[in-house]
């Protein structure tokens, strides 16, 4: 009925999950970044710096990331720029996943034990001393499986991007299933594609978290 | 002038005042333990010694340098007192020998290899030399905790606090640890101990300390303490009543 | 920036938003609850269902935890017509909230439930509990306890990923905003105040699910009640 066979759409849907794989890594390594950045600030000295940080992980996280897609589309373009879809869509997904981030790993030193603080003061380290060789070290190992399980919400997150126009697999979702009429078969091809990219990065999270789990128990 | 000199401090959390206003003086080479019953307020005590806690009266000084609660004058106090605590608190993800480096390196920036021979020679004195390279998840609770002295020796301090530093070991392995402490006594070293065991406050310490409820209750040597306790406290806490 | 900010066109369209957050109010409730029983059904067979069921749960939930909610929405909507299943707007729209909850909330509750002592489950037995009523009482119950911060987190999510569902023309919050933004050619001002609507809303959630944890947990309330 169309002139489509399977292949043309598998490999038309493949190409575009490059993009979806290429946003994905971008935001995941940005907002690791920025995420790095307000984690140090969240857990400073500072009064203002944490509070500031709080706020953001609160409207971060308890705001739609697709409202946040658009005020950054159409935020952007406030400064007159003409904003393209992938720019748009780069910032607010790296401001998103830094939010997300940060909370995690604020966690992970948290969960530090408080005489690894005591003893490290107790042989005169500073704060940043203390957090360079042996809050962070320790934190960093056990932050490895959730850090990698946020991945997976990166790039489920890429998907909404589509409705902002930048086309990766989702947008080439609905652009083939316009032309096929066959969104049945489209979209449980995109579904799959999702799940190969992301149940690999889902599995090991997992796996890691086990290992994690029995290392802790030898001690 | 006394080594460590403990005036008046006083300490409170929030409505509960646990240290009622403190005085010892602590000559250099003093052994000295502190007793008492859980809450009589030994172990904060020690820990305002190390600033880990802050003292909200009173005064504290370690061979001249006061207690003050910024970071300068806390560095220069604590590389003067080492501490050794119950729970061990040796940094997991780092040798025994990475261990005793680091605070070598990072706080006295002690290079490299001589804070390696440093260690290799501190985790010996501590009979451990053969453990360089084990991490602590590979040694016992008693192995760890003589890492962790050999760590605070290794900042080459001229007083040590240990606070209940054998409570969280198997009853077969607190001896290897007090052996190491006995060592150091009589060589010389000021030590300052909250500690549960009895015969080794006898044997070993110069002076006893009793506190109850927030207060040095009674002072003396071990003889004197042990043998004849004055208060009704104390005679209750040696289970004499 | 030579922009004038304008927030005039609230006065005149401020029943459409009204209306779009009903709808997304209603989609919570309805997905929440559903959701959350789905994923205590799905928690139930694999812990204790027959062999055969419990690979299609673990099929289901790792299928629904590793793609995008957006491309499930458009496989219900879109897709599941060329099987002969058809449904509106907001029956899709409810239909794959509740999936998409449910498999999250089977791993939630599973996590709780694994944590729950294997002890437990043969003190209700020797008590002369049947399977279905040591599951409820002595295993779901505490599991449920014990996990219900985390259960009210993905509900949160939900309710905020509950934003894709204009992409099918359901008529919720967001679908709101792109009316009124396509109207006034006030995006950023209509977005940003869409935008906060959902904080607000995230926020009465949360609350709301704190109350609810108090109501069927009284004895967890009271302890944190008092801290």
């Amino acid at each position: 009925m169309s002139d489509f066979t399977t292949w043309d759409i598998l490999r038309n849907l493949l190409l575009a999950a490059r993009w979806t794989v290429v946003l994905s890594v971008v935001s995941f390594v940005g907002g690791a970044i920025v995420g790095a950045l307000l984690l140090f600030m969240r857990i400073g000295k500072g009064r203002a710096g944490p509070a500031f940080v709080k706020a953001y992980v609160e409207i971060f996280q308890g705001t739609p990331l697709l409202m946040q897609l658009f005020l950054a589309f159409f935020g952007l373009g406030l400064f007159g720029i003409d904003v393209p879809a992938w720019l748009a869509a780069g910032v607010a997904l790296i401001l998103w996943s830094a939010a997300f981030l940060t909370e995690i790993w604020r966690g992970c030193v948290e969960a530090i034990a408080r005489g690894q603080w005591e003893a490290s003061s107790s042989l005169g380290m500073g704060y940043v001393q203390q957090m360079r060789y042996v809050i962070l070290p320790q934190a960093l190992r056990i932050a490895v499986p959730p850090t990698v399980g946020f991945s997976v919400q990166v790039v489920k997150g890429t998907a909404l991007t589509s409705i902002i126009g930048f086309v990766e697999l989702s947008k080439a979702g609905t652009i083939v299933t316009n032309a096929t009429f066959e969104p049945f078969k489209v979209y449980g091809i995109v579904a799959l594609i999702y799940f190969c990219l992301c149940w690999p990065l889902s599995k090991s999270s997992q796996i890691l978290e086990r290992k994690l789990n029995v290392a802790h128990r030898n001690h | 002038m006394s080594l460590i000199e403990i005036t008046e401090v006083k300490k409170r959390f929030g409505d509960n005042e646990v240290l009622k206003g403190i005085n010892i003086d602590v000559e250099p080479g003093e052994v000295i333990a502190i007793i008492g019953k859980s809450g009589s307020g030994k172990s904060t005590l020690l820990r305002c010694i190390n600033g880990l806690e802050t003292i909200d009266d009173g005064s504290i000084s370690v061979a001249g340098a006061q207690l003050l609660p910024d970071e300068i004058h806390l560095k220069a106090l604590r590389l003067k007192v080492g501490m050794i605590f119950q729970q061990f608190n040796l940094f997991p993800h780092l040798t025994a020998g990475r261990n005793v480096m680091l605070s070598q390196m990072v706080v006295k920036k002690t290079p490299r290899g001589e804070a390696e021979a440093m260690a290799k020679k501190m985790l010996e004195r501590v009979g451990l030399g053969h453990k360089f390279d084990a991490y602590p998840d590979e040694l016992s609770g008693g192995q760890q905790q003589r890492v962790a002295i050999a760590r605070a020796l290794a900042m080459q301090p001229i007083a040590l606090l240990c606070d209940e530093i054998t409570s969280a070991l198997d009853p077969e392995l607190v001896n290897e640890v007090l052996a190491v402490v006995k060592e150091l006594a009589s060589e010389g070293m000021t030590l300052l101990m909250v500690t549960h065991e009895m015969r080794f406050a006898r044997d070993v310490c110069s002076r006893v300390v009793f506190m109850h409820q927030g207060r040095v209750h009674e002072i003396g040597p071990p003889g004197e303490v042990f043998a004849e306790p004055r208060t009704p406290e104390l005679k209750q806490f040696l289970g004499m009543l | 920036m030579h922009y004038t900010f304008d927030f005039g066109w609230l006065l005149e369209y401020w029943p459409v938003l009204l209306k779009g957050i009903g709808i997304t109010v209603e989609l919570t409730l309805v997905g929440g609850v559903l959701g959350v029983s789905l994923g205590v059904a799905c928690a139930w067979a694999r812990a204790l269902g027959p062999g055969w069921l419990r690979p299609i749960v673990t099929a289901y939930v790792e299928m629904i935890r590793n793609t995008p909610f957006l491309i499930q929405l458009f496989f219900i909507f879109f897709g599941l017509p060329a099987l002969g299943i058809r449904m509106n707007e907001l029956e899709a729209a409810n239909l794959a909230m509740v999936i998409n909850l449910g498999a999250y909330g089977c791993e939630i509750i599973r996590a709780g439930i694994q944590a729950t002592p294997k002890g437990q489950f043969e003190a209700g037995a020797s008590l002369g509990m049947s399977r279905i009523q040591t599951f409820w009482h002595v295993i779901l119950i505490p599991a449920l306890q014990r996990i219900w911060p985390a259960l009210s987190s993905q509900i949160v999510i939900v309710m905020l990923g509950s934003a894709a569902v204009s992409q099918i023309a359901a008529e919720d919050l967001t679908f709101a905003a792109n009316f009124i933004q396509s109207r006034t050619f006030r995006a950023f001002e209509a977005y940003f105040v869409t935008t906060l609507i959902y904080l607000a809303l995230a926020v009465l959630l949360r609350q709301l699910l704190r109350g609810v944890g108090w109501t069927i947990f009284p004895r967890r309330g009271a302890a944190s009640r008092a801290r």
